[in-house]
């Protein structure tokens, strides 16, 4: 997994700014539910009135209120306000801010003491409107002392004496004759732009983040697909073998895409969830800290309930898959027995056997449906619970007066969100250990080292001995990785130019290996295998297999055309040259009986040739190449008698001078070769001719024996 | 990496037929079905049985989701409480009641309540219908397997078969219980949303309406306009996997002839292209989400404006308010639901469509009205009809087989069997030879019925084998195919397969009979080990001995072998041979033969060529004649 992090490295930078962006989209989509508790708060319940400093004032009222106000606030009072008619005040419209907390909590307080002293709250004694004028003759400390003592026993708190303060200058206003109504909309039309602005950057941030993660998601998989191919491609057959070719396949196409969309998913939610969650807390904390309870209360109650869900739920989802892989199965039997169960009149028992495995699997799955059909209303109550519980809390601390009603309202909103995090997050760990195995398939492929290597300095086998092809296996002994026991050993012949050499012995002998050895698809274990008499090991492995032709057991073509496949190892071979390796390989008539000829186009896995046509093309192939040595690895089987008895005469006329190895099954084959060896349990049973081989060796008389009657054998 | 997941990866991985599927499912195309209607009704009629069930779903989906929508309406007070509370207690006239909101409190606390369990209710019971349906549509497919001609199954893989069994009818399965249910809670919260907006403010939700649907035309705008990147992000994607697949596959070839920077140059080619496409297509359904977002942000911030000015002019109290913002956010979601629910309808019927057309394909012919019966009559198997005259006649089983004026053509167009004739006496073997391709098995197909004759007749002592019904001719026949079929229990189970009435002891001779029996010995749990798809202690050739012991076991009156030609080790090779030798004695024997010994055995011999039958007659005989057999026989022994 660390290991594909540097395949990130790239576009680092555009991580960075999608990073960036992210947070700006969570940021912002925290900031809605704050200007919308000020539109409640303000806005609605405040007439537009957003604290407690007025902007116009008349005398009469500022004289009241400076009585409650000391010198150092009266100073402030003056540098900001500015007569504006005969009897009114305005506010300068450059206040700095330090002066306005002053002077918000003068007001405040004024205001408090001015609508005490009005409602009668505040009793100075004296009789009905001469309070003020009592007021006036006190000294400042005097007026202070009755303040304090006041609003310690009236034990206001903030909401209560903000919704005051906004209807004493709501009320203020109407007496100067301003249009409450107007200034109200004002602020909600204010207030409102700030939102769209805020929903809009909400909306670029997340494009602008969708497409960066777009980008480095999409560009992370090339990057990783481009090494990936690089290196199995350069892989020996150890390493094939080892991962397996469909095993090779999926890391390559389905985990590779699975690391995509789970990086993709990492710029857009696995980022965005934890800082939307942690944001979502610390909005919440800012408006009510002793309410915190309730968030963790709920988180709580989630986990628990998702704790038993999942725990129930999760050894029948593991099963799961074992009764839907058998459901597969049997319906996979019953398909590629529908011969023989048609045969033996067996339908009723495999519909038997199919309606067992569908009906535990329905079982199963009815089960985990219905545990996890909890899951919506479980969430749903306890996401409404969590709102009401909000609510009753909420109206006490705004009885208490330390909330106000759009600050309930924006908590819910933090609550969701936060609740909502936390499910993502979860998800996201639901999700990353899978991701986690397909990144380590992936990066087990990057981390293998191919077992062969080219040496430092190869030597050029081409011109040695006279470059005519010569193949000798010295002692050699092979062991396949991981394997107890031997494949090959003590394997010692030599393929002779101009000699055709052939290889018989039943499954399992250890033929195919011989082929393998050659073309250095493996190292030996032990010994060495020659080519011109230099060890493969220290020649390029480019170099030896220019040497080879190779028409391997399992036939593979490739999309394109045939004669694109003729040519692919004699990349500028002409037609002529690719016509005459068909002809030899008897695929000549079946090609020109095709519609498009040379050109008709193989389609993938060459299904739309036969077998046997297969076969042939593999053959041509081979033979479209100059090489010395020629290696057909069991590649007659699919020939009918005759079609092989063709091809191996013109191979006869054709080859002359080379080296030919054969691997076969038919004695018909191989009857004719110069040096036959026979292979039991990977080792030499016998070597010779035809008839040697009759009369010394029995592993090649029984094999004889089951192909052919004794008066052939003679 | 254990076998089991090597396994599992080599299966095609559900929802992903013919191909891979790329990130994302939001914005992805959705294969349509050809008919809509039809596939959606025929699947109609399965769930239609479920009527009753149905119509409680319906209704306790919509009674969960009315109880949740009165919500907000019922909290608006609890918050108009608290508002004039807080005003009241500024103008030192009062406080916030709590008693009446905790009542409210409660009463929302009873909705919700009622409201999740219906919609509990209503999924356990959807659950059961929908799991009940995927059951039946999985055992009619598996019943109509066997019902079906074996032509039907030359021309499709077995793969398309098996993904209607799994990831069709899985499909249907999930996207049945979705869309029924999101279709009644998406209906129903709308109409009820729009109904509670309405209350409150229908200024408010007129708005909010001409909103709203935005997100809709834009979302599907953006589809539209992404659909043929998508399609082209599949095919790059396509061609890429097909690449790999291929390239991995003849990884040796593609070194043995030094191909490698090929390929590679190939490779990075294609791959660039499906980068372009991938992140353009991944973009794309990723700005649904945002856009989507900020028109829902828009009907948020519009409630907010109007509703604080209606609330500033004191015709809309703060609780009314808040409800509304809650309705605002769930008259979003059904509207992109119902959106989406298309596509899903499309999913399902495009699968019900694929589902619903194995189960009408055409099936075997019907069995004839009086058909000619096998049966055993004072222990001597007897063939039983009625005559001309309608009494009933019975005689004894002799086993002649007579081909007359045979013709049959896979394609009608096209006969590969022409106009055969040939009578095999009770007793005798016959070897089928010929080239590969030549339609040496057709001759089997026919003669069990896997096909019927299109011309002449097949005969078994003088009865059509049509008047026959299928059961009672092919228990006449064993059969031992080339490619061994076993499945998946143990080994005895497997050999009791060719008669399921067997009893232990029988199924031990057989095994003794066929040669199994002392491999089989030395398995560490013997008979009873298991066989199955990883079985690696089982080769090939021992696969073959336990079918052999399979048609000993059923001890046909006419045998048919298929005669290996894949190599196996010599001394299990002696014992197939010893194996089908026993099996064949005193009996009639169909050979299909690739072993010239086992050829010159044969009392007849078909010469099969082009997928006719061109010569028959003993070895010597065709040898003489100087035909097809006879070159062919030649040219093994020519000098290469």
């Amino acid at each position: 997994m660390k290991k594909l992090i540097k395949y990130l490295k790239p576009y680092a930078l555009l991580a960075v700014l999608c990073v960036s962006l992210v947070f700006l989209q969570a940021m912002c989509e925290l900031k809605l539910p704050d200007h919308m508790s000020d539109m409640v708060n303000i806005g609605v319940q405040r007439y537009g009135i957003k604290d407690a400093v007025p902007e116009r004032l008349s005398a009469w009222t500022l004289g009241r209120l400076r009585l409650f106000m000391n010198a150092e606030e009266t100073a402030a009072l003056e540098r900001n306000y500015s007569a504006d008619t005969a009897d009114t005040f305005k506010l300068s419209a450059d206040m700095g801010s330090e002066d306005r907390e002053t002077l918000n909590a003068a007001f405040t307080k004024a205001f408090a003491a001015v609508s005490a002293v009005d409602s009668g709250e505040l009793d100075l004694g004296v009789t009905c409107n001469a309070e003020y004028a009592a007021l006036e003759m006190m000294s400042e400390s005097e007026r202070e002392t009755l303040l304090r003592s006041y609003m310690e026993a009236a034990d206001m708190g903030e909401s209560v004496t903000g919704q005051l303060v906004a209807m004493a200058i709501r009320a203020e206003y109407e007496r100067l004759g301003m249009d409450v109504g107007a200034y109200q909309l004002a602020y909600i039309k204010r207030t409102g732009v700030k939102m769209l602005g805020v929903a809009l950057l909400v909306c670029a941030a997340g494009i602008g983040a969708g497409y960066l993660g777009s980008r480095i998601a999409a560009g992370f998989s090339r990057d990783l697909r481009r090494d990936v191919f690089k290196k199995v491609i350069g892989f020996s057959s150890n390493e094939i073998n080892r991962f397996s070719t469909a095993s090779l396949i999926t890391r390559t196409t389905n985990d590779i895409q699975q690391m995509q969309v789970v990086v993709t998913m990492l710029f857009r939610i696995a980022m965005f969830a934890p800082i939307m969650g942690v944001g979502g807390v610390i909005y919440a904390l800012r408006k009510s800290v002793s309410m915190s309870w309730i968030l963790v209360l709920a988180l709580i109650v989630l986990i628990g309930m998702l704790a038993v869900i999942f725990s129930v739920a999760t050894p029948r989802f593991k099963i799961m898959q074992k009764l839907v892989d058998r459901l597969n199965l049997v319906t996979r039997e019953n398909l590629s027995g529908i011969m023989v169960s048609r045969a033996y009149n067996t339908q009723e028992f495999e519909m038997q056997r199919f309606d067992r495995a569908n009906a535990e699997l329905t079982q199963n799955s009815l089960f985990i449906n219905r545990v996890m059909a909890l899951m919506n209303p479980v969430m749903t109550i306890v996401m409404n619970g969590l709102t009401l519980i909000i609510i009753w809390a909420g109206s006490h601390q705004i009885a208490r007066s330390s909330m106000q009603i759009g600050d309930m309202m924006a908590y819910m909103q933090y609550a969701m969100h936060v609740v909502m995090s936390f499910l993502f997050v979860s998800m996201i760990f639901i999700m990353l250990p899978r991701a986690a195995v397909s990144g380590d398939r992936v990066a087990e492929i990057l981390t293998s080292e191919s077992a062969i290597r080219d040496p430092e300095t190869p030597r050029d086998m081409r011109r040695e001995n006279g470059g005519i092809g010569t193949v000798e296996f010295r002692n050699v002994s092979f062991k396949y990785p991981d394997a107890e026991e031997y494949a090959l050993k003590d394997i010692s012949f030599t393929a002779k130019a101009g000699e055709t050499t052939a290889f018989i012995g039943s499954t399992g002998s250890g033929k195919s290996t011989v082929m393998n050895l050659i073309p250095r698809f493996y190292d030996v274990t032990e010994g060495a295998v020659l080519v011109n008499g230099v060890d493969v090991r220290e020649a390029a492995q480019r170099e030896l297999r220019e040497q080879i032709a190779y028409v391997p057991q399992k036939n593979v073509l490739f999309t394109g055309t045939i004669e694109e496949n003729i040519k692919l190892g004699a990349p500028n071979a002409g037609r002529a040259q690719v016509e005459r390796a068909a002809e030899i390989a008897q695929a000549k008539d079946f090609i020109t009986g095709k519609e498009h000829g040379y050109e008709e186009y193989i389609s993938q896995g060459g299904t739309n040739v036969s077998g046997g046509q297969r076969q042939r093309l593999a053959i041509a192939r081979a033979l479209a190449v100059d090489a010395p040595i020629y290696l057909f690895d069991d590649s007659f089987s699919a020939l009918d008698f005759k079609t092989d008895a063709a091809l191996r005469k013109a191979l006869a006329k054709n080859m002359e001078g080379r080296t030919i190895i054969i691997v076969a099954q038919r004695i018909g084959t191989i009857k004719n070769a110069e040096q036959i060896i026979v292979l039991d349990e990977g080792r030499i049973a016998g070597k010779g001719t035809h008839d040697e081989l009759m009369r010394s060796c029995s592993v090649y008389r029984e094999i004889a024996k089951s192909q052919l009657r004794e008066e052939e054998l003679a | 990496m254990s076998a089991e997941e090597k396994r599992r990866e080599e299966q095609p991985q559900p929802g992903q037929r013919g191909g891979h599927r790329g990130p994302g499912g939001g914005g992805m195309p959705v294969e349509r079905a050809r008919d809509f209607k039809g596939s959606i009704g025929k699947l109609m009629k399965y769930i239609s049985r479920h009527k009753a069930k149905l119509v409680v779903v319906v209704l306790f989906a919509m009674i969960s989701t009315v109880f949740n929508i009165v919500g907000p309406k019922v909290l608006a007070r609890a918050t108009n409480e608290l508002a004039s509370g807080v005003v009241a207690l500024a103008r030192g006239a009062g406080s916030i009641n709590f008693a009446y909101i905790g009542r409210i409190l409660l009463i929302m606390l009873a909705l919700y309540g009622i409201s999740a369990g219906f919609s509990y209710l209503q999924a356990w019971i959807m659950t059961g219908v929908t799991n009940e349906v995927t059951y039946r549509l999985r055992r009619d497919i598996s019943e109509k397997l066997h019902r079906i001609p074996l032509r039907y199954y030359e021309g499709v893989s077995q793969g398309e078969v098996l993904s209607r069994v799994t990831n069709d009818v899985d499909t249907i399965n999930q996207s049945m219980h979705q869309s029924i249910v999101q279709i009644i809670t998406s209906c129903t919260t709308l109409l009820g949303v729009l109904y509670m907006m309405l209350s409150i403010s229908p200024l408010m939700t007129l708005a909010l309406v001409a909103v709203v649907p935005l997100s809709a035309v834009f979302s599907g705008m953006i589809i539209k306009r992404s659909q043929g990147l998508f399609k082209s992000n599949q095919r790059y994607l396509g061609n890429v996997n097909g690449h790999i697949e291929e390239t991995y596959g003849g990884q040796t070839v593609i070194r043995a002839f030094r191909n490698e920077d090929a390929r590679i140059e190939e490779f990075n080619e294609i791959n660039d292209k499906l980068y372009g496409s991938a992140w353009k297509s991944s973009f794309l359904s990723g700005v649904i989400q945002p856009v989507v977002g900020f028109i829902g942000n828009l009907g948020y911030v519009l409630v907010c404006i109007l509703g604080a000015v209606m609330a500033g002019r004191g015709s809309l109290s703060l609780g009314d308010i808040q409800a509304f913002l809650q309705y605002v956010r769930s008259f979003n979601q059904p509207i992109s639901q119902v959106a989406n629910i298309s596509n899903v309808l499309q999913q399902t019927a495009a699968a019900a469509e694929r589902v619903f057309e194995f189960l009408g394909e055409e099936e075997l012919s019907a069995e004839p009205a009086e058909p000619v019966r096998i049966e055993n009559r004072d222990g001597v198997m007897s063939l039983v009809y009625k005559d001309g005259d309608g009494r009933t006649v019975a005689h004894p089983f002799r086993g002649n087989i007579e081909f007359v004026n045979v013709g049959f053509g896979y394609d009608p167009e096209h006969k590969v069997i022409k106009n055969f004739s040939a009578f095999v006496g009770a007793g005798q073997k016959v070897a089928i030879v010929g080239p590969t391709g030549a339609g040496k098995t057709t001759i089997v197909k026919l003669l069990m019925r896997f096909y019927d004759v299109q011309q002449g007749q097949i005969l078994i002592d003088g009865h059509d084998i049509r008047d026959f019904t299928r059961r009672d001719l092919r228990s006449l026949f064993g059969m031992v195919l080339q490619d061994t079929w076993l499945y998946s229990d143990t080994i005895r189970e497997n050999i009791r397969y060719g008669r399921r009435d067997a009893g232990d002891e029988e199924v031990l001779s057989a095994a003794r009979a066929a040669r199994v029996d002392h491999f089989v010995r030395t398995l560490p749990k013997g008979y009873d080990v298991e066989i199955d798809e990883e079985t690696t202690n089982i080769s090939a050739g021992q696969k073959q001995l336990i079918t052999i012991a399979r048609a000993v076991l059923a001890d046909p009156e006419v045998l048919i072998l298929d005669e290996a030609t894949s190599s196996v080790d010599t001394k299990t090779e002696v014992d197939i041979q010893r194996a089908m030798n026993g099996l064949m004695e005193d009996r009639t024997s169909f050979v299909i033969a690739h072993r010239l010994s086992t050829i010159r055995d044969c009392d007849v011999i078909f010469m099969m060529k082009d997928g006719d039958i061109v010569e028959q007659g003993s070895h010597r005989q065709l040898i003489e004649a100087n035909g097809a057999y006879a070159e062919m026989y030649n040219s093994q022994f020519e000098s290469a």
